[in-house]
């Protein structure tokens, strides 16, 4: 698993309270993972805050899955 | 007795009537106290009469820089933010006719806008330790109208709407935003009317008396403690029953 990767299931496992098994790239916040939409703002603020990176609303909509999260933070610190 | 000992609270307009009131109120209770407001002479006074658990955090609400950067302050000096009162407010009355633009701006920004930043500052923290109140001091105005007012009463109207919006959104979360909506209160502001003025004023009022600094008070401390738990998205009106909503 990258780096990216491992931190951001860190960051989802902390927050949710969910098993770790269950985060898996597939996972969706809201329909795997329980996430209510204050949650999906929150996960946001904290991959902010952990990957130094801004996220916008237009694109934090489009983060809907664990892998979508990785592959969008993985691109934002990669440039 | 309510119970707000191991609390943090950070009062704006800590130097006026209401707001020395409130925050007496809160470090009564045990709460820990951030004063804030621009009298930084009157905070002094203050903090000196509470002596321990209390700071001061001057800020120019004005200054929306200042003001994205109280609500850490205070958690920085706290170790946390519990409570946090939006009382600061101010007035530059004028008939719409002749309100002029820097009027009707200033009051909104302070008012409304500096509340708003605050509380979004302060509600970061609060999500993520599930625990908050937020209590907006709004003004009966803000539901009734006042002829020379328009600035005001639409700042505190806002701030009505706004404080059930958030509660909505943080409700989940542990964290309750209210509203107190004093009528009239004995203060600096009601000390400038004339006899007459003041025996119009009292005519409306059921009670037959000015509200005091304290009767605000005591509604902000029922609103802060673990026994409204339940409460959120409200307004709780302390006026003597001169308005009832």
């Amino acid at each position: 698993m990258s780096d990216v990767a491992e931190r951001v299931k860190k960051i989802v496992i902390e927050h949710l309270g969910v098993d770790a098994d269950k985060v898996t790239d597939d996972a969706n916040f809201i329909e795997d993972l329980g996430a209510d939409s204050l949650d999906t703002v929150e996960l946001v603020m904290a991959f902010e805050e952990e990957f130094g990176v801004e996220i916008p609303d237009d694109a934090a909509e489009s983060i809907v899955t664990v892998g979508d999260a990785i592959r969008f933070l993985d691109k934002a610190t990669a440039s | 007795m309510l119970e707000l000992s191991g609390r943090t609270a950070l009062v704006t307009g800590a130097s006026g009537d209401i707001g020395r009131a409130i925050a007496r109120a809160l470090h009564r209770g045990g709460a820990s106290v951030a004063l804030s407001g621009t009298r930084k002479e009157a905070l002094g006074a203050l903090a000196a009469e509470l002596r321990d658990n209390v700071h001061v955090l001057p800020c120019d609400l004005a200054d929306p820089g200042a003001v994205e950067e109280l609500a850490p302050a205070a958690e920085a000096v706290m170790g946390s933010l519990d409570i946090l009162i939006n009382n600061a407010g101010l007035t530059r009355d004028n008939l719409a006719l002749r309100m002029k633009d820097e009027e009707w701006d200033l009051v909104i920004a302070v008012n409304l806008t500096a509340s708003f930043r605050l509380a979004r500052a302060a509600l970061k923290g609060m999500v993520k330790r599930r625990f908050g109140r937020i209590i907006g001091i709004t003004s009966i105005v803000g539901v009734v109208g006042n002829a020379g007012q328009s600035n005001y009463a639409a700042a505190k109207a806002g701030m009505i709407g706004m404080c059930k919006s958030l509660a909505a959104e943080v409700a989940a979360r542990n964290v309750t935003v209210n509203c107190v909506a004093p009528g009239v209160i004995d203060s600096v502001m009601t000390a400038a009317l004339d006899e007459r003025q003041r025996s119009a004023l009292l005519a409306r009022v059921p009670m037959g008396r000015l509200g005091t600094p304290e009767d605000v008070a005591a509604a902000v401390v029922y609103l802060a403690s673990p026994e409204a738990a339940y409460v959120t998205g409200q307004c709780l009106h302390v006026n003597g029953g001169m308005a009832m909503i």
